[in-house]
């Protein structure tokens, strides 16, 4: 088990390199080579060379390109005191983990990621509530009820938040219940340590939006792995050695059904810890997925990229966990 | 569950003295192509000791009367209808939740696939454990004692460790002795077992079924052995149930059956049955055809559409059903070929073949 969990995690850390690599490929190389310099971003109007080439030196964009990377993995792991803005005292320390500097937001990146994290997992974390609460309970319950009223009321909501475009719901909601019914203040956010009501009237609607638009998929996936395992035999030989229904439901089909379920939730979630970019957008959430956005738009290199690592470390993070987790479940997996 | 059909009206409704009764038992699925009549108008007794075997082709509705007499089936997907009297009691009429005190207790069932019959994330020992604890008050270390006690009884080596094996951690043979041990934890005075043995090769077979029958004579159960192998039947039942098409075809002892059959759909079982003393190259002799739509049943006689001696009779085998008629006080037979006919059949035609 111990040597499985390196093993993965050894894994992970390739992964993750390849994807610098590329993300630096991207976003570093490629400007230099067409000629136009990330150093004009920070330059101002109508630079002059000279300033431009300082500007070059700062980051270190003089240096060959595999240095420049070796730079950037090695600040990762130990931090960069060489970056500057190109004058004699600029200096800009930058502690590990270092994914470089902004001059956008004069500050390193992996500060503000750090600042504006919070946010996306305050977001994450009450939309999985929903998504997992509400979506399992009216599958499971809509199996048990098969063709019944539940069933069909179900398969309503299903459909309508299926079809239901999120951004159309999200901005309904916002219309309803900020403009409209004005049960909510216009959203700003603030930290849960300051103020945990205004806090909470900052997140619902986004709650709401992801939450209930992912509730229909997971819904549907657990309706449909329930009446799956309801016909299995062994659900049969439960039955037939004289367990009560309730036991027969909830000790041996629901283990069988939901540990499918928990496992891409596992993903999801991690997927959603990168950033929801379009709900941290419409309520404005100063998220990771606003902070990407802006940094787009700013066309702050050292940001994205920072920004993609640290979404794939998520994901690839919880992969790992996602199988310990089901091998933790189901004996018949081996972890090897 | 309840009575609806018309004909179980007329049926006595005094408690049989058998220990297991079933009384013109009808188990229907409506389905969006009609009606699926799998089990039609079936009746048998199984005294304490004794075994009934239930033989048929693929789809004459074996496992669906073993589940019926459990009380297996949804009562919002299929109608059933009949009797079923168990030690004096009627289950038809009962509730799930009426019946559920006997499952596994009274009355236990061992499956056809135990693979896929065993929970594949819980060990053994704790499916067992459940099997025991839901019918009896005891505390899981004493469960857990009787688990393995079970295991060993039926031949696990080295029970204690491998009670906390789950069920893919053991081969094909060895699964089917946790189902019988799990079957049997209870002590139940009624087992069916629904074709224990199809999936294992010759010799676990055998082991099976002398386990089998050695747990018969210790606990003076009544077994219902499910199968399409006649000689299993042969080997270890009393009593036999050629069912086709949902209903029996011929009802009578081993030797009623085996000795003298007297209808055409036995006979080819009969002839399809592999036996080691006859040469290979003629050893099997299927019967042609295939079963029959439970949807639409064939007018006369079910078999009528495969059977190759209605010749014999003539129009009634596609007009008119064949009732199951009694040919001795054992012995009864659903086909319009009078008796002593049929005898000379066999015996002159048949059996020199075989
Ligand atoms: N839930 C159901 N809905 C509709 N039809 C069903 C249902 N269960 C069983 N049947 C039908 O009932 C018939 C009898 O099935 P059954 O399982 O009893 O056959 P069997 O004799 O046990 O066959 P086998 O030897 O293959 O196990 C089959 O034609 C099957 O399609
Ligand atoms: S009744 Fe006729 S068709 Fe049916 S089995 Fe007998 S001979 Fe064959
Ligand atoms: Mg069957």
């Amino acid at each position: 088990m111990v040597r499985y969990i390196i093993r993965r995690l050894l894994g992970a850390l390739a992964v993750l390199f390849i994807v610098s690599l590329v993300t630096f490929g991207l976003f570093m190389v490629v400007p230099v080579m067409t000629g136009a310099s990330p150093a004009y971003l920070y330059a101002g109007k109508n630079p002059s060379p000279e300033l431009i080439a300082n500007i070059e030196h700062g980051l270190g964009l003089d240096k060959p390109i595999p240095e420049q990377f070796y730079m950037y993995m090695k600040g990762i792991v130990a931090g960069r005191t060489d970056l500057t803005d190109g004058t004699a005292d600029g200096s800009r320390p930058c502690p590990a983990p270092c994914f470089g500097y902004s001059f956008r937001y004069q500050s390193p990146v992996w500060d503000i990621i750090k600042d504006r994290f919070p946010v996306t997992l305050s977001i994450t974390v009450g939309a999985a509530i929903i998504w997992l609460s509400l979506g399992i309970g009216v599958g499971v319950l809509s199996a048990l009820r098969r063709g019944g009223f539940a069933d069909r009321a179900s398969m309503v909501f299903i459909l309508l938040f299926l079809s239901l475009p999120s951004y159309l719901f999200a901005i309904l909601l916002l219309y309803v219940f900020v403009y409209g019914l004005k049960w909510l203040p216009p959203t700003q956010y603030v930290p849960l340590t300051e103020s945990p009501v205004k806090w909470f009237q900052a997140l619902i609607l986004a709650w709401i939006t992801i939450g209930f638009g992912s509730a229909a998929l997971y819904a549907r996936l657990t309706r449909a792995n329930m009446l799956e395992t309801m016909s299995e035999d062994y659900i049969r030989t439960a039955v037939a050695k004289g367990l009560p229904r309730k036991t027969v439901v909830r000790k041996h089909a629901m283990r069988a059904a939901l540990t499918p379920i928990l496992t891409i939730a596992g993903l999801d979630i991690a997927f959603l810890l990168g950033g929801a970019i379009f709900v941290e957008k419409v309520f404005s959430l100063p998220g990771l997925g606003l902070l990407f956005v802006e940094a787009i738009g700013k066309q702050d290199l050292p940001v994205i990229m920072g920004l993609t690592i640290v979404s794939s470390l998520f994901i690839v993070v919880a992969n790992i966990i996602v199988d310990v987790l089901y091998s933790a479940v189901d004996p018949r997996v081996r972890l090897s | 569950m309840t009575q609806t059909i018309d004909s179980s009206a007329s049926l006595p409704s005094a408690p049989p003295t058998s220990f297991l009764e079933v009384r013109d038992l009808h188990v229907t699925f409506p389905t969006d192509d009609g009606m699926v009549r799998s089990v039609d108008g079936l009746s048998f007794k199984v005294e304490r000791g004794k075994t009934m075997g239930i033989v048929g082709e693929s789809g004459s509705g074996k496992s669906v009367t073993s589940q019926a007499i459990l009380g297996l089936h949804n009562s919002t997907r299929a109608q059933v209808s009949g009797q079923i009297w168990l030690d004096g009691e009627e289950l038809v009429g009962k509730s799930s939740e009426e019946i559920r005190p006997l499952r596994g207790n009274k009355m236990a069932m061992i499956f056809q696939d135990p693979l896929s019959s065993l929970h594949p994330f819980y060990t053994i020992g704790d499916q067992i454990v459940e099997a025991y604890r839901v019918h009896n008050k005891v505390s899981k270390d004493v469960a857990k004692k009787r688990a393995i006690e079970m295991l060993d009884r039926v031949g696990i080596p080295n029970a204690a460790k491998r009670v906390d094996d789950y069920p893919h951690q053991f081969s094909g043979g060895m699964r089917q002795r946790v189902m019988i041990a799990m079957a049997l934890v209870c002590d139940p005075q009624l087992l069916i077992a629904d074709e224990p043995t199809t999936a294992l090769d010759v010799t676990v077979q055998a082991q099976i079924l002398d386990l089998m029958r050695d747990l018969q004579k210790e606990f003076n159960s009544a077994i219902i052995l499910i199968t399409h192998d006649l000689g299993v039947v042969a080997e270890i039942a009393d009593d036999v149930t050629v069912m086709y098409g949902g209903r029996a075809v011929e009802q009578g002892s081993v030797r009623d059956v085996f000795y003298s059959p007297q209808m055409p759909y036995t006979w080819g079982l009969l002839a399809s049955m592999p036996r080691l003393d006859r040469d290979r190259k003629g050893r099997l002799d299927p019967i042609p055809g295939n079963p029959p739509s439970l949807i639409n049943l064939p007018n006369g006689c079910v078999f009528s559409p495969r059977c190759v001696y209605r010749d014999r009779v003539g129009a009634a085998c596609v007009t008119d059903r064949p009732d199951l008629t009694p040919v001795s006080d054992t012995h009864r037979v659903r086909c319009h070929i009078p008796a002593e006919q049929s005898q000379r059949i066999w015996l002159n035609e048949l059996n020199p073949n075989l």
